[in-house]
């Protein structure tokens, strides 16, 4: 048996994990929000941001929080790109082709990270990437630590962006409602590759905040998608709130499975919530919508 | 035939069919009037099993259907339209068709050739064998006629087959519908075309707020002030007896 | 269907059946082996997916299936490869009408299906890779035998006719879905559910045929190629990229058509050998051509190269009555 400082050192640890999470998942929850797709291409992107840290770092010497400045643009105007461009007029508009396009997306980046930078996994030397910090009984990973502040601070700076400004307002009509938002003058596609923007900006932050403590290979993604698509589920497609708990809360389920599980299984834990939930409440969340 | 027994539909709070009765002849047509947004639609996925009533009963030939899927009712002889129609796009106008006659017939040449006979009955014959999707309104709302025809059934449900279609050709298939009753085929229809109300039904109910407030034989339904006040609203009375006397 | 429809079918397996006279070369065989059994595991896909319109991103869930059944059944419980590849084929079916029939009641459709089949193709590889009866991390090797009792040959044209007497069978069957009410019912089911139950169409029961039929027919691919290679392990057998591979032949050969996998495999896995002698041995080169391949497949060509091909000869028609 474990001892409880064990289990609540696995919690906290969770938690941290989880708000990283939740800043990948808000990603891809907002893009479904809006644009009411899945955006398989997600995982793939989130690579070729952490390759982003890493080559900054090892080039530029590049700090992976500060690389935050310039990545995150960067990632928004090349997400803008890429559904204004791609995705936008390849999928003629078709549920089902879109799904296709993000698949074929994902292989084509991802498969472009392994033929540049090979298979080898590669990590940051930072001096801080092993600093601990003691807190009561728990020692905890500084970096993990400063992870989850800056995690929890972008979505509360998502949801601000949202519900207070001009953008977040047009943005949030096309999710209710696009024909009508088109008529009162918004530009449908433009919100739409401006949300993508968003999306692919929050995968940069997560990168960051992910490269000190974490390793990156050209698969790295496939790891987090599914984490990520089953805290969308988990928390209600769409939902900002929904993401940051939800991610908290898979997070934890993560630690602990892998704590009583092994590492080889610690996964599983994850998909079979992901299977249920998809399952047990089929409607309501979505089933409506296909 | 078919008899609905105080079937009633709740969404959430929203009631949209309450404790509403009514009886299908057979071999007659009825009509199912009222005004926009009276639940005659939500009537019509109770009967056609697409939706399962809260409370009452679906009776249908005197058996209890009100549990069963919509395929197993319409083995049992019932078909529908949609009022939306819903081809399936990518399929030429046969293979559309065909889909119903395989509901009888397993074997695909005796499905191809009951759907081609279908087509040619509806008035689709030179559009066989285009895709569904180049079909205009009117052609569409055939297709769906076609299609639900094809199944071989007992009894036909309409959802709006003329909404959309100009005077003339609603003229040209009142006498197809016509004749499907004349089959033998029991129609119960909504229809929001007065003029075909009055020309084809024998017996109408009138749905307003999810309840039936009248029925009746057309011309005295139109005439009830409850009807009137409830659904043609003041005034309307006086444009009812115009089309009347034109027609 | 009649004998007039599969006349095609069996012209082309006789002329494909002479290449392993011509050709004896073991990497040509070897590459023509792997793309036929990519094609096989494409055409369980296209049952479902083409015809079915249900878009499953995890087909390495039977595949999986179909390989660890063909390698443990013989190597833990020495029964006979040709009968383990039967119950290989069974085991698939059954594993497809598990996930349909918990994926389909719960009304799961579009990216929903397409995510929770990706999840549990997931769960089988997570398991396979863990347990011991599956031989762990370490795979499952199957012990070199060469006889043909045990589904062992000498040369690789044996290999090449089964491969190919396998594609030729799945190419009839799905002539007979095409001509069959079941294909019509399956049909209607893609382009318009709500339509096909009015018309009385059981859609629950044909989707659970086609993920049925679908399971069985990408497990056999996955217990070819476990008796091919005579090695499984968990990242091959539940891997990502059997589920993309059979996702992408139909698309690039010719959605919900009989020829239509076979045709995107041998493009999709030419294409690749060429991008290989053109690019060295880059790794990943091959399939981020296949991604892009995918993008620009649904962008321009949403019929595949079977469609590409019709609409040229229509256009050829056409400029010759001008």
């Amino acid at each position: 048996m474990y001892s409880p400082a064990i289990i609540a050192e696995a919690v906290v640890n969770g938690l941290m994990t989880g708000a990283v999470y939740a800043l990948i998942a808000l990603g891809l929850t907002l893009v479904y929000g809006v644009l009411h797709i899945i955006n398989f291409a997600h995982g793939a992107l989130l690579t070729a941001a952490m390759f982003a840290v890493w080559v900054v770092y090892e080039a530029l010497g590049l700090d992976p929080y500060l690389a935050i400045l310039p990545l995150t643009p960067l990632f928004f105007g090349m997400g803008y790109a890429v559904q204004r461009f791609v995705i936008g007029p390849a999928s003629h508009g078709n549920d089902s082709n879109i799904l296709l396009v993000t698949l074929g997306l994902s292989i084509a980046i991802e498969n472009a990270l392994l033929a540049g930078f090979r298979s080898d996994t590669r990590t940051l030397n930072t001096d801080y990437g092993f600093q601990i910090v003691e807190f009561g009984p728990l020692l905890l990973s500084k970096p993990r630590l400063i992870g989850f502040g800056a995690a929890i601070s972008v979505t509360v700076l998502l949801w601000l962006l949202l519900s207070r400004t001009d953008t977040g307002k047009a943005i949030r009509a096309v999710a209710k409602e696009k024909f009508g938002a088109s008529l009162v003058g918004i530009d449908v596609a433009h919100v739409y590759a401006v949300t993508f923007g968003l999306g692919c900006a929050c995968l940069a932050v997560a990168a960051c905040l992910l490269m000190p403590t974490f390793y990156v290979n050209p698969r790295i993604g496939q790891a987090f998608v599914l984490v990520a698509f089953t805290i969308v589920v988990l928390g209600g497609m769409g939902s900002i709130p929904g993401a940051l708990l939800g991610g908290l809360f898979i997070g934890v389920v993560e630690s602990l499975c892998g704590l009583f599980l092994g590492d080889s299984l610690g996964q599983i834990g994850i998909f079979l919530i992901f299977i249920l939930v998809l399952l047990v409440r089929p409607t309501g969340m979505f089933g409506a919508k296909a | 035939m078919l008899e609905v027994q105080n079937a009633t539909k709740r969404f959430g709070g929203l009631v949209a069919v309450n404790q509403a009765s009514l009886k299908a002849a057979a071999g007659a047509i009825t009509g199912l009037i009222g005004p926009n947004g009276a639940g005659k639609t939500t009537l019509f996925t109770l009967i056609s099993g697409f939706e399962k009533p809260s409370e009452g009963r679906v009776l249908f030939e005197g058996q209890d259907i009100s549990r069963d899927e919509p395929h197993v009712r319409a083995r049992r002889g019932i078909a529908r339209t949609f009022q939306i129609v819903q081809p399936f796009a990518g399929l030429s106008v046969l293979e559309n068709i065909a889909v119903g006659a395989h509901l009888r017939h397993a074997k695909r040449s005796d499905a191809m050739a009951r759907a081609e006979r279908v087509g040619q009955r509806v008035g689709l014959g030179p559009e066989l064998e285009k895709s569904a999707s180049s079909l205009t309104v009117a052609g569409r709302k055939r297709l769906e006629l076609a299609r639900a025809l094809a199944t071989e059934p007992k009894l036909l449900l309409l959802d709006e087959v003329l909404a959309g279609l100009n005077p003339s050709e609603i003229r040209d298939i009142i006498p197809v519908i016509r004749a499907i009753r004349d089959e033998g085929v029991t129609i119960l229809m909504i229809e929001h075309v007065m003029q075909a109300v009055m020309n084809l039904c024998e017996q109408v109910y009138v749905l307003a707020q999810g309840r039936i407030i009248a029925e009746g034989p057309p011309a005295d339904v139109c005439d009830d002030p409850k009807v009137i006040e409830a659904y043609l609203g003041a005034g309307a009375a006086e444009r009812l007896k115009r089309e009347k006397i034109h027609a | 269907m009649t004998f007039r429809d599969i006349v095609p079918i069996i012209v082309l397996i006789t002329l494909l059946a002479f290449v392993p006279v011509f050709i004896t070369a073991n990497t040509v065989l070897n590459f023509l082996v792997f793309t036929l059994i990519i094609a096989l595991a494409a055409q369980g896909w296209n049952i479902l997916g083409g015809f079915g319109g249900q878009f499953s991103f995890g087909h390495a869930a039977f595949f999986g299936t179909g390989a660890y059944a063909a390698a443990l059944l013989q190597v833990r419980l020495g029964i006979n490869p040709w009968i383990a590849f039967a119950i290989g084929a069974v085991a698939g079916a059954a594993v497809g009408w598990a996930i349909g029939y918990l994926s389909f009641r719960s009304g799961l459709r579009g990216s929903y299906f397409a995510l929770v089949t990706l999840a549990f193709a997931e769960v089988l590889r997570i398991l396979a890779n863990a347990a011991a009866f599956t031989g762990g991390a370490a795979g499952v090797l199957i012990k070199l035998d060469v006889r043909p009792e045990n589904f062992q040959f000498e040369s690789r044209g044996a290999f090449f006719w089964i491969a190919l007497a396998l594609v030729g069978a799945v190419l009839v069957l799905t002539r007979w879905i095409e001509r069959s009410r079941f294909g019509a019912q399956l049909v209607a089911v893609r382009e318009n559910e709500a339509a096909a139950k009015a018309l009385g169409v059981d859609t629950l029961r044909v989707k659970l045929g086609a993920i049925t039929l679908s399971g069985a027919v990408t497990a056999a691919a996955g217990c070819l190629y476990a008796q091919y290679f005579l090695y499984v392990d968990a990242s091959i057998a539940y891997g990502t990229w059997i589920s993309v591979e059979a996702i992408l032949a139909p698309i690039v050969g010719g959605l919900g058509t009989v020829f239509g996998p076979l045709v995107g495999a041998v493009a999709l896995h030419g294409l690749s050998e060429i991008t290989k002698l053109a690019a060295g041995s880059v790794p990943g080169i091959d399939l981020m051509v296949f991604g892009g391949l995918l993008v620009a497949a649904v962008a321009f060509a949403p019929e595949g190269i079977l469609g590409l091909l019709r609409r040229s000869a229509q256009a050829k028609g056409a400029a010759r009555h001008a």
